[in-house]
């Protein structure tokens, strides 16, 4: 009998590291909760449209502003209405799901690594380096986010790509003082010291010892600055400055629904109602998960 | 082999300069096992850092002297060969088992780390090295246990895990900071033998930096005693104890509890008076406030280092008196 290869002990180690986590998360119901909602909303944006295969660009001039089927004058062709050019309501809510989850995701990976890396060579040099890294983060934090984001966005023109940028760049000094903050009290602990006395080099230092250890306030901030994201997104494209028409965003959806509010409600009802689905769910796994990772609350009944 | 001499390193501090080792020489042949005691805060950690190279500069700084590790100066070393010199020729344990390890890492990743770092081993050797490692500082089923997280070891088992990280690549000299202090009596006695061993074995001189005078007399041939960055006196083992002529260090043994002493009759024995500042030093002798001996002269010279006896030098007025 040949014991396993390392790496696959390694790798089952770390697999009942995060079983342990995962069924952490599965005692809290809120997480629960949260998870299977995000699920489905990930799963719906992701493959119901190639079930529910109508182009949400097609306009129908006769069925204007057609109410869901459950009321008076609704039809089961419409599932959740039409709007004021007769394009079909759920399936346009389905691709703004898909505008929304890529341009959260995009732009909480942009702020991510920036701020990951900002923040580790701030927190572990110090310095000149810390200095001038905090800085520019006040700087940031001091410049009205919206202000930033109009005034690039106006400069660059409205793509998909450069509001990612923008929102990702803005975003980056939470994630940058947080980790700054894991590393300043993580380099000081005695197992930093000890690889330094065995001779290992900063860089390795930083990536093996430090990184890993900061890792998990991460995690649950990105969940729940991806919500961030997605409302400011459809702030954006509420005000006109999101990603640019024709695609189908909740923002502008319910910037367009909002002169028909008294006699069409789901026009913005609905897709308000996705926004707060969404960002409720996300909420939820982001708490479930800040009590998961942080092994003093796991153990807690509840 | 090591040699230190007139170390000084201070700390800049918001209220001064700190004086945390201040002047200190020391001797060290190959395979010599050498103690180090003194009260916590004399400066014991500080100059092991400093022969390693690890204390941030500012707001460390070396005023003065040298440490001359095999022929070369460790003060003037360019950081690289410094950093390359750590692990491999001078490596370091430390008081705390439970923290000296990196949590998110198996024991096995860590140990071969050291292997990889300074001989280039690739994985599978790195954990060849790793269990052999392990087998060699005494932990039982070395090829389950590398796969092991730190959280799985008890206390006594990451202490030996430190230790075979810090023996891995036989270095010549070993610095030993407090490695017993958190472990139980048994475990230490444990520990204490193992290094014993690997001594005999690897050859590797042990500086060993304690406040535990029953440590020190178990496993040391020369004893330093250590005041506030000051050596006070310095001695074989056995004539330190059976000649203390500084009043420092016989306050030290007298503080040693008795096993044949009664709770109800005898008193605890204690040094009155807390160690002076680092910043705020006394002129003379820096024991002197505390000193039941002290005389006018204390109070204004400090005392140098003179060798009384044989092997025996002691920094003390009224010692010095006979």
């Amino acid at each position: 009998m040949r014991a396993p290869p390392e790496r696959f002990r390694n790798l089952r180690a770390a697999l009942r590291l995060w079983g342990e986590t995962l069924r952490a998360l599965g005692r809290s119901p809120g997480a629960v909760i949260g998870g299977v909602l995000f699920g489905l909303i990930i799963a719906a944006s992701l493959f119901f449209p190639w079930v529910y295969t109508i182009d949400p660009l097609a306009q129908d001039l006769l069925a204007r502003l057609a109410p869901p089927f459950w009321q008076e004058g609704g039809s089961l062709a419409h599932p959740l209405g039409t709007d004021n050019l007769g394009r079909d309501v759920l399936v346009r809510i389905l691709y703004g799901s898909r505008v929304s989850l890529m341009v959260g995701f995009a732009s909480v990976l942009v702020a991510c690594g920036a701020g990951i890396a900002l923040g580790l060579v701030s927190g572990y040099y110090g310095g000149r380096a810390d200095s001038l890294i905090m800085r520019l983060a006040d700087v940031f934090m001091a410049y009205p986010f919206m202000l930033l984001t109009i005034s690039v966005i106006a400069v660059l023109g409205n793509s998909i790509f450069n509001l990612i940028l923008v929102l990702g760049l803005s975003d980056w000094v939470t994630y940058a003082r947080t980790i700054r903050g894991s590393v300043l009290s993580i380099k000081e602990k005695e197992f930093v010291l000890a690889a330094k006395s065995a001779g290992t080099c900063h860089h390795t230092i930083l990536m093996r010892h430090v990184f890993p250890n900061v890792l998990s306030p991460i995690l649950v901030l990105g969940t729940v600055r991806v919500a961030n994201i997605i409302i400011w997104e459809s702030g954006l494209s509420f005000l006109g400055m999101g990603v640019p028409p024709p695609m189908p965003t909740w923002g502008r959806m319910l910037a367009e629904g909002r002169v028909y509010i008294m006699d069409s409600w789901w026009l913005v009802t609905l897709p308000g109602l996705a926004i707060m689905l969404t960002i409720l769910s996300i909420n939820l796994l982001g708490d479930g998960l800040r009590d998961a990772l942080d092994p003093r609350l796991r153990n807690i009944p509840r | 082999m090591l040699s230190i001499r007139h170390l000084k390193t201070y700390f800049r501090t918001p209220r001064g300069i700190a004086r945390a080792v201040d002047g200190v020489s020391l001797q060290m042949g190959p395979g010599e096992i050498m103690g180090v005691v003194g009260e916590s805060g004399c400066g014991k950690s500080v100059m092991a850092l400093s022969v390693l190279g690890l204390l941030a500069s500012p707001p460390a700084l070396f005023a003065g002297g040298e440490i001359r590790f095999k022929g070369r100066d460790l003060l003037t070393l360019a950081p690289e060969e410094l950093r390359r010199l750590r692990g491999d020729q001078i490596s370091m344990i430390f008081q705390e088992p439970m923290s000296a390890l990196n949590p998110v890492f198996t024991v096995g990743n860590q140990l071969s780390e050291v292997f990889r770092v300074h001989r280039g081993l690739d994985r599978s050797a790195a954990r060849q090295g790793a269990v052999e490692m392990l087998a060699k500082v005494g932990v039982p089923a070395p090829e389950r246990r590398v796969g092991e997280y730190p959280y799985q070891l008890s206390g006594g088992m990451r202490q030996r895990v430190m230790i075979a990280m810090a023996l891995a690549c036989r270095p010549a000299l070993l610095l030993a900071d407090e490695p017993t202090t958190a472990l139980d009596v048994s475990i230490q006695a444990q520990i204490l033998e193992l290094m014993l061993g690997l001594k005999e074995e690897l050859g590797t001189a042990i500086l060993l930096i304690t406040h535990d005078l029953g440590v020190v007399a178990e496993i040391t041939r020369r004893v330093a005693v250590m005041y506030t960055g000051k050596i006070m006196e310095e001695a074989a083992t056995e004539e330190l104890f059976d000649h203390p002529l500084h009043p420092y260090t016989r306050g030290l043994m007298a503080s040693i509890p008795r096993a044949d002493a009664s709770f109800e009759t005898d008193a605890l024995n204690e040094i009155r008076g807390v160690v002076p500042s680092a910043v705020d030093l006394p002129p003379g002798c820096h024991f002197e406030p505390r000193c039941p001996e002290a005389v006018a002269a204390c109070r204004t010279h400090p005392p140098e280092l003179e060798e009384l006896r044989p092997g025996h030098r002691v920094a003390c007025w009224r010692a010095n008196r006979g």
